[in-house]
């Protein structure tokens, strides 16, 4: 399928596979939370981001920072199907001396904008990219995509005001919020609940979205127009593992690793599910 | 007549102003301490160019990494307590692992803050910044040498520590002198029968202590080594080789430093003893920089002792 054709479910689908296939063959990485962004990843790279697919370091491109960064086979998925290198890529993943590695890295990949890896830390690196976009004629935007876990890190809230207190309405955060995190609920380990309370009284725009339907996720981005000096929040609701069905209904939270028969499992669903 | 006396940290402040000027891309961001790191000197002209983040080590520290990210040359300065101790991680995640060009400024570094005490006088932030790979670690010995070096680093194409103290400290080089580079170091008194590996305030220290041997008849050279990372490795060698001998003198804690540095260096090339100036074993106190100076033994007297025990150990 070339990289422009196509509806946002059959990227979706095609991208779900990439990353099922590519942590199956690497036997290592976080599935369940690479799938419950897929959606947003592909909303974001085939309709929202303004990018150059052959010119991945194109100064006016919008930037892109994934937080959670044990969710990069998505992001890589997603790259490659968008043609920002040979997809044979994915099949190294995690591999020693391979360009995608286990947590994404600005050097050694095309389309990655920001490093990750240490949970908290990505809207940080999204606010300093924000500002020094801004005074540029044409100001590009800056998503940052984070994991709702994640948001128990200090620094995060720290960054969270940093947002707000230097009105960065260039920058969009998205918050993955399945609910889950490594040893549980995150309503049982810490709670975040008012999640969106806490944003508003941060001096942010925030809207909510079903992180797996396009047109719910475009309204949400609607909603928020124009943001005149706030920074945009959507809190998007997913589920973890989204389109493999026992991963999302794994009470281990899908920390499960795929063994032959469970991805080819993955595989057929998948298949039965998208295109 | 004694030197004029003028803090690194003012340094930083005249740097950030210079530099500016120059590159509309540099930015400083600092953690509501602008008047004391001296980044405000920068705010007061360019207000748009410095980023007061409050008092958020973590977040300066990426928002720091994402102005870089952006194209920014960027420096970001707090107490090296704080900027080290509280952004550490930040600075292994966003600054060192991703190499981004970052110039991470420490001020109010060693026992010389005074009477502030322990929690404020940072003397581990050479060890926590020199073990990571392709990190610059710099550290000036007066405000000229200082000025050079923040300048310098502006090209860096990787992150690059800078080392900056409160007290006023006696000027070594002369007003101008801007040879000063990473990898770098200078013999400020050449000599042929032991080694003083020095950097900051003890530099000056050293070279008291190099007027008080040679009337002992033991002759020191004197070598700033004010880029502890990368050591100046061929100085270094080349003065051992000479004397057989060395002496290292930091206000710093004698593990992780300049100190260690040095013996890693000559015990893997030229293995002769290295006596270590440094402060040993326990955290800092309240007091004035000079009776905190003489009570952790970071003074003239001190490097005199120990380059006599060196000369007596030397290889010969």
């Amino acid at each position: 399928m070339s990289p422009d054709v196509g509806t946002p479910a059959e990227h979706a689908s095609a991208v779900r596979r990439d990353v099922v296939r590519m942590i199956g063959v690497a036997r290592s990485g976080h599935l369940a939370s690479s799938l419950s962004i897929v959606d947003l990843l592909v909303w974001l790279y085939w309709e929202v981001l303004s990018l150059r697919t052959d010119e991945p370091s194109w100064e006016g491109r919008d930037r892109f920072v994934l937080g959670k960064g044990h969710g990069c086979p998505a992001l890589y998925a997603v790259l490659a199907n968008r043609s920002f290198f040979p997809r044979e890529e994915l099949w190294s993943y995690r591999r020693l001396g391979a360009m995608l590695q286990g947590f994404p890295e600005v050097r050694r990949t095309p389309g990655v904008d920001a490093p990750g890896g240490s949970l908290g830390q990505g809207l940080g690196l999204a606010n300093g990219l924000a500002l020094a976009l801004r005074e540029r004629a044409s100001v590009p935007s800056v998503f940052c995509l984070v994991g709702d876990g994640e948001l128990q890190e200090g620094v995060f809230w720290e960054s969270a005001m940093t947002s707000a207190h230097f009105s960065l309405d260039n920058l969009v955060l998205l918050v993955d919020r399945d609910g889950r995190q490594m040893e549980g609920a995150t309503e049982d380990i810490m709670s975040l609940e008012p999640l969106r309370d806490k944003f508003l009284a941060f001096g942010w725009a925030v809207e909510e979205c079903d992180g797996h339907d396009f047109v719910s996720m475009r309204e949400a981005l609607a909603r928020l127009g124009p943001r005149h000096g706030k920074p945009g929040c959507i809190v998007a609701h997913t589920v973890l593992g989204k389109g493999v069905s026992f991963l999302e209904n794994d009470p281990s939270g899908g920390r499960m690793v795929l063994g032959r028969d469970s991805m080819d499992k993955a595989l057929r669903e998948l298949e039965k599910g998208g295109d | 007549m004694p030197a004029q006396e003028r803090s690194t940290r003012d340094a930083y402040g005249q740097a950030l102003l210079e530099l500016a000027a120059a590159d509309p891309s540099v930015v400083a961001v600092d953690g509501d301490v602008g008047s004391a790191t001296r980044a405000a000197k920068l705010a007061s002209v360019h207000p748009d160019r410095v980023f007061n983040v409050g008092m958020a080590e973590q977040d300066m520290i990426l928002t720091a990494a994402g102005l870089a990210l952006g194209g920014k040359n960027v420096y970001v300065s707090s107490y090296a307590s704080f900027l080290v101790g509280r952004g550490y991680e930040q600075i292994r995640s966003a600054v060192a692992i991703p190499g981004l060009p970052v110039k991470i400024v420490g001020s109010h570094c060693g026992v010389t803050v005074g009477e502030d005490g322990a929690s404020h006088q940072m003397l581990e932030d050479l060890a926590l910044m020199r073990v990571f790979p392709d990190m610059t670690v710099l550290v000036p010995a007066d405000y000229v040498s200082a000025l050079a070096l923040l300048k310098n680093a502006v090209s860096s194409r990787g992150p690059v520590y800078v080392r900056l103290g409160r007290a006023p400290v006696p000027d070594v080089y002369a007003d101008g002198d801007e040879g000063f580079l990473p990898g770098g170091g200078r013999v400020l008194r050449e000599g042929t029968e032991v080694t003083v590996c020095c950097c900051g305030i003890m530099v000056s220290e050293a070279l008291r202590a190099a007027e008080v041997l040679a009337r002992q008849n033991i002759s020191a050279e004197v070598i700033d080594c004010y880029s502890v990372s990368p050591l100046p490795v061929q100085s270094i060698l080349d003065s051992v080789h000479r004397t057989g001998c060395c002496v290292t003198a930091e206000e710093h804690f004698a593990r992780g430093g300049l100190g260690e540095a040095v013996a890693a260096l000559v015990s893997g090339a030229y293995p002769v003893p290295v006596k270590q100036v440094a402060v040993f074993d326990k955290f800092g106190q309240s007091g004035s920089p000079a009776e905190l100076q003489e009570y952790y033994g970071l003074t003239a007297s001190q490097i005199v002792s120990a380059a006599v025990q060196a000369w007596t150990m030397r290889r010969r």
